[in-house]
């Protein structure tokens, strides 16, 4: 099988160009909608040959060589990939668990910099994702609804007078969207404040989950908050709502930092310099442990503790340190204490020492 | 359809179950149901009474909408792709656009509970829902024909009934 060229590399070139603002604290925005065409079953019953057929509708309208104002788009068919690079796709957030491991004809369309992920034929026919970096809700959403409008010239979509863009869960129904951004909020997570937060939020119509989506785990101090009302409000008023809770979440985490600094500076000092260390020269790390550091050197990078690494660094070292990226990296089929091993010489190699 | 238990009562609640591909229907009172506690005799591995109530409830308010629900559990699957609303009820999922239309009725509850709300006001396709378009925009207006009568704004609320008039005419021709 070939080399998939959006695997090669761990950050994407839109996160690389960095950009948007309250990039301390928010580290990307990503809008994802759904939509189904008219007369061909929802993927969940959907037979591999109507599948297909949803693959030869939505594919021409994005598939020719020529590039778009989104770029050129390369189609990725799930059947021509081998595991690792899925688990690489998953990993960068440009394809969902459920296209991996639900899919029947699963593809995805990707653009150059991944800006833009179209997935086919996972939950629903079509999923549009646009990701930015920084909090640009605004900016994501925008190019979906662009992109949306481009298919809607080729294609009919499901679509109900009443219910709106007619989805496979009742979750999605209505607008289809899907509008969420991830945060880290070490300061709110250290003062004790995360859940009272995170509580509130959940009583505004939004929620919270861990950076892999549904059922993941927060770690690393990342956060997820998305919308969770897809019925009975617009689009904008949806935008509008996840936009002004968090800039009350962003106010919120600045507060709690500038208090940590006035404080208890040299407590977060220590912390700061200790994983460092830690990450410069330890020889087996776990993941749930090197997230948590890599939270601290960023916190620390951004309190002034530390003068590097830059932010893009960090983030490529978020994905650097998944499981499925070190496999790519060091060798196919690692124990658990070999990807300990390599992680730790991954982080030694670009924070600290260089044996 | 008398209770395939009992024998005696009617049958009041009706599923069917799809394991590999393999259809079984039952038909059973509810008083069998309840006595049997939460097994149905004769489906290996045992199959819960309680989750497919559970299902149904989590699906539906108390008091009267229940019971339309067991009606529609009873007798509504999907002309389109086969999906009852039972399956339905269990996987949490549509088999397919069509569904929408025949669950319809068991639907306002749901999307109440999940999303405070039972009507789209956002996004319409621009090609296919043109007409849509326009419809909401006569409700628009309607609204605000309503409000400027009553503040006594007759000439603007002519110019709205006019305009009004016009689209209705538009929609009927196309």
């Amino acid at each position: 099988m070939p080399s998939l060229r959006f695997t090669e590399q761990a950050l994407s070139d839109f996160m690389r160009s960095g950009g948007g603002s309250h990039s301390e604290i928010v580290i990307s925005s990503r809008v994802r909608i759904a939509r189904n065409l008219q007369h061909i079953p929802f993927p969940l019953l959907a037979s591999l040959k109507q599948s297909e057929e949803v693959l030869e509708q939505l594919t021409p309208v994005f598939g020719g060589e020529e590039a778009t104002e989104y770029g050129s788009f390369q189609l990725v068919k799930l059947v021509d990939l081998e595991d690792l690079d899925k688990k690489v796709l998953v990993e960068k957030h440009l394809i969902s668990p459920s296209l991996v491991n639900e899919s029947k004809g699963g593809a995805v369309m990707l653009n150059e910099d991944e800006s833009v992920s179209i997935m086919i034929n996972e939950e629903d026919h079509l999923r549009i994702q646009c990701l930015f970096p920084g909090f640009q809700v605004q900016e994501a959403w925008e190019r979906a609804t662009a992109i949306d409008d481009i298919f809607e010239e080729t294609v009919n979509y499901a679509f109900d007078d009443k219910r709106g863009y007619l989805t496979s869960c009742p979750t999605n129904v209505g607008t289809g969207l899907r509008a969420s951004v991830m945060m880290h909020l070490p300061a709110l997570v250290m003062s004790h404040q995360i859940n009272r937060i995170l509580s509130a939020v959940n009583q505004v119509g939004l929620t919270v989950r861990g950076i892999y989506g549904e059922g993941s785990e927060a770690v690393g101090n990342i956060f997820q908050i998305s919308n969770q009302i897809t019925l009975g409000q617009s689009e904008i008023e949806i935008i509008d709502n996840l936009q002004s809770v968090v800039m009350q979440i962003i106010e919120h985490e600045r507060n709690a930092r500038e208090r940590l600094l006035a404080d208890s500076a040299l407590r977060i000092t220590d912390r700061v310099m200790r994983s460092y260390g830690i990450l410069s020269y330890a020889a087996v790390l776990e993941l749930k442990e090197s997230a948590q550091r890599l939270s601290d050197i960023r916190l620390g990078v951004d309190l002034g503790i530390l003068q590097g690494p830059s932010v893009s660094i960090m983030n490529e070292l978020n994905v650097k340190t998944q499981p499925g990226f070190l496999e790519k990296m060091f060798g196919d089929e690692m124990s658990t204490t070999e990807r300990d091993m390599y992680r730790a010489k991954l982080l030694r190699e670009t924070l600290g020492t260089k044996n | 359809m008398l209770c395939q238990e009992c024998g005696v009562k009617q049958a009041t609640l009706h599923f069917t179950k799809i394991v590999n591909g393999e259809k079984t229907e039952f038909h059973i009172c509810e008083s069998c149901a309840r006595e049997k506690g939460e097994l149905i005799p004769g489906t290996p591995g045992g199959f819960s009474i309680h989750s497919l109530l559970s299902g149904l409830l989590d699906l539906e308010g108390p008091g009267k909408e229940k019971s339309a629900a067991s009606k529609i559990a009873q007798t509504q699957a999907c002309v389109e792709c086969g999906m009852t609303y039972s399956q339905f009820s269990k996987l949490g999922r549509f088999g397919c656009s069509s569904c929408y239309k025949y669950f319809n009725s068991g639907l306002d509850p749901l999307f109440k509970r999940v999303h405070g709300s039972t009507l789209h006001v956002g996004k319409i396709p621009k090609r296919a829902g043109a007409q849509i378009v326009v419809r909401r925009q006569i409700e628009e207006m309607k609204q605000e024909l309503g409000i400027s009568i009553l503040q006594e704004e007759f000439e603007k609320a002519a110019e709205l009934r006019d305009h009004i008039r016009r689209l209705e005419k538009e929609i009927a021709q196309e």
